[in-house]
């Protein structure tokens, strides 16, 4: 079974290539990629005017499954990846029950598996039940398959469990993925505190509250050695903490989300709780200083943060609504409208930031188009212009804030392990 | 010329003629209740609801009694306060009413924009913001302007001075906004724990110290003091906060002379102000409660029955 991409251009910064090359998959596998003659008995597309890329990798997914199969399930969420160029996807573990034991990390894995899509890799707690209280079973958690440990949306607030837990990490060469937040500073507000929740009446939430627990973070891996992966920056200050952090060699890395490079505060006009999610959307300048972070390389990764969610948690008040947004069909042509079209980034620098960067903190075999490798592939075409439509969306939720948007750029087709998952209408 | 809007939600969203309107309109109600029936039939047929999420026992008489001064038919709908309101019970509620055919609903809410959700769900109806949560308090502020303008004939250029917990009051959000739009010089006052971020954005001086507040103040408005607010304290005692911020006649020195004194109840006696300044010669607080009657029923017929004679 042989698959040739013909015609188009390759980007993969994992061999440093950025050009017009052939590329022939056979049996899953990345056979060859240079000037390649088509051949009758292959399959061929002809990939002039796309650029192929290494699967992109979204590390930061929430699946529901198992508990709030109403607002996803592995199948949907997978379907959605698909859609949206994602060939693996890292989903959470605050999932209902947590996961926080190797049954359930197996049974996600088995569910991925009867769905095969795209390639899911389960993250466990770090705590049991994510309560903050005592280390969850890593080690025999890691031989079932995670890739990384977090408690996302309780973050631990207790100093020295993180300690113990960045250096025991250490163990298993896995990051602890940390969602920043000192609860207390933080008081309950559901929107960033500034002269717009002011104005809007509602409680904010300070941005120090995220910076706090940045900046621990940072001296604790310093001191232990342990991995950080910071979810989700929002703050400006946050990013100088870990700039400042990598310049002194700890072991941190960070992911921001498209809506935090696309979105202010400001926009949170007539209490829309589509809008509303956790760190909440911050200001110009923080928006500002992302797409700094995102040229200069102090971050790491592109992220969603996709967080599913009915109409019956997000049509109410915008205080007792849920928090989130769904990502992963509005990633990639938000990634290339805002940031590649604008100059922001290079095209380079996106595959980076989305495939190889991800690949590279959560150890997968993925993320590079050499030979021999799997060959998970994202096809763009950079041009197509698209309307971000919820109703076509293969999540089951609509929590999105972008709806109606007119963006350049998108994926028109995923191939993983060979096989094309997903083929752009 | 009508409100351009269907309902009231914000003193946002009011352009300076619609306030003069209201004003205007209001006083004009007002003489009614020198009459001995005063009642008008304007707005006979018409049916107000209003419903309270909220414990409240003036807004809600005020706005009954503005609907009945005007010969609607006003219900109240009270929400227990000890059972928990979610929000899609609020969409639910808000269906309900609707399937009642009400003409106009006054809603009063914990949390800021559930007027606006309620009225998005009630398509059939005018909705009025009677207070959410920590985001506006519309009649409020402009019976609070009617009263200003009444003592002192004018809004623009005075210069008007709030004091106390602003990080939490609507009624300090909606008579800022109302206010500055008027050309009001505006200086808010209070302890720094008090005070919200960015809210030298409206336009309006910040101080933490009663005396730059207070000096050439034409109107001080006091706020109630509460000491607790979701489990967070921001001053040590009312003993401190009365000593501070508590108006008395040393402090009121420092005002102009004929500075009058304003408060939306209820007031914490000897706490944001002592005995002798709430029932002195400088208190307008009553007034307020009388003007608050004609002010709601002026919004009520803008809204209701702007097209009819008022029929004073």
């Amino acid at each position: 079974m042989k698959l040739l991409f013909h015609g188009g251009r390759i980007v993969d910064p994992s061999q440093g290539l950025d050009g017009r090359a052939d590329l022939l998959v056979e049996d899953g596998i990345v056979k060859r990629v240079g000037g390649i003659a088509r051949n009758k008995s292959w399959q061929t597309v002809d990939a002039s005017g796309l650029v192929l890329a290494p699967g992109f990798v979204d590390m930061h997914v929430h699946l529901r499954e198992p508990g709030g199969e109403g607002k996803e399930t592995i199948q949907t969420g997978s379907e959605a990846a698909a859609a949206g160029g994602f060939t693996s996807i890292a989903c959470m573990p605050n999932t209902n029950p947590v996961n926080d034991s190797p049954a359930l990390t197996r049974y996600i894995l088995e569910r991925a598996r009867q769905t095969n899509l795209v390639n899911v890799f389960p993250i466990g707690a770090l705590t049991r039940g994510s309560q903050g209280e005592e280390l969850a079973e890593i080690g025999v958690m890691h031989r079932a398959g995670i890739v990384a440990a977090s408690d996302d949306g309780n973050p631990i607030q207790n100093h020295q469990l993180m300690r113990r837990a960045l250096e025991y990490i250490k163990l298993f060469d896995i990051p602890v993925i940390d969602h920043c937040e000192d609860r207390l500073l933080a008081a309950g507000g559901c929107m960033n505190e500034g002269a717009m929740s002011t104005r809007l009446g509602l409680r904010g939430a300070s941005r120090t509250a995220e910076e706090l627990h940045v900046a621990r973070d940072v001296m604790l891996s310093r001191v232990t050695g342990g991995r950080v992966h910071i979810a989700h920056v929002s703050a400006r200050e946050s990013l100088d903490w870990i700039r400042q952090g990598k310049r002194h060699g700890a072991a941190v890395t960070c992911e921001v989300t498209p809506h935090h490079f696309s979105l202010t505060d400001r926009d949170i006009a007539d209490y829309d709780t589509n809008f509303k999610m956790s760190p909440p959307l911050r200001e110009h300048e923080d928006v500002q200083a992302m797409l700094q972070g995102l040229a200069d390389g102090t971050v790491d990764c592109i992220a969603s943060d996709h967080a599913p969610h009915t109409s019956l948690e997000k049509d109410t008040t915008f205080e007792e609504a849920a928090n989130g947004v769904i990502g992963l069909e509005t990633s990639v042509p938000l990634a290339l409208d805002r940031l590649v079209h604008t100059g922001v980034i290079s095209f380079t620098r996106l595959v980076e930031l989305i495939s190889w960067n991800p690949s590279k903190i959560l150890r997968l075999d993925r993320g590079t188009l050499r030979e021999g490798a799997v060959a998970d592939i994202t096809v763009i075409d950079p041009n197509r212009e698209s309307t971000i439509d919820v109703r076509c969306f293969k999540s089951k939720s609509r929590n999105c804030p972008f709806h109606g948007w007119k963006l350049r750029g998108i994926a028109v087709m995923t191939v993983v392990g060979g096989r094309v998952v997903y083929r752009v209408a | 010329m009508p409100l351009r809007g269907k309902h009231l939600l914000s003193i946002a969203e009011l352009t300076v003629p619609e306030i003069e309107l209201i004003l205007k309109t209001a006083r004009g109600f007002k003489e009614i209740f020198t009459r001995p029936i005063k009642k008008v039939p304007t707005l006979r047929g018409k049916t107000v609801i209003n419903i309270f999420f909220e414990p409240s026992t003036r807004t809600r008489s005020s706005f009954e009694l503005a609907a009945k001064r005007l010969s609607a038919d006003a219900i109240n709908f009270s929400v227990s306060t000890s059972s928990v309101t979610k929000g899609e019970s609020l969409i639910d509620t808000g269906r309900n009413l609707q399937a009642m055919n009400p003409d106009l609903i006054v809603i009063r809410h914990t949390l800021a924009g559930a007027p606006a959700l309620l009225a998005t769900h009630c398509k059939g109806s005018c909705v009025i913001n009677a207070g959410d949560g920590m985001h506006e308090h519309p009649t409020q502020a402009l019976l609070d302007a009617l009263t200003i303008k009444e003592h002192k004939g004018r809004l623009d250029g005075l210069k008007v001075a709030i004091i106390g917990d602003i990080k939490h009051s609507r009624v300090a959000r909606s008579n800022v906004l109302l206010l500055t739009k008027m050309n009001a010089s505006v200086c808010v006052c209070g302890p720094p724990t008090l005070l919200p971020v960015g809210f030298e954005s409206y336009g309006v001086k910040v101080t933490y110290h009663m005396e730059e507040a207070l000096t050439g103040a034409d109107v001080i408005m006091l706020l109630r003091a509460q000491r607790e607010r979701q489990q967070e304290v921001f001053y040590p005692s009312f003993k401190e906060y009365s000593m501070l911020y508590g108006l008395d006649r040393c402090k009121m020195k420092w005002a102009k002379p004929d500075a009058i004194v304003m408060h939306p109840g209820p007031i914490n006696r000897g706490i944001e102000i002592d005995q002798e300044m709430a029932d002195g010669d400088y208190s307008v607080i009553l007034e307020q409660v009388s003007n608050g009657v004609a002010t709601r029923m002026a919004v009520l017929y803008l809204l209701l029955g702007a097209s009819e004679e008022p029929g004073i």
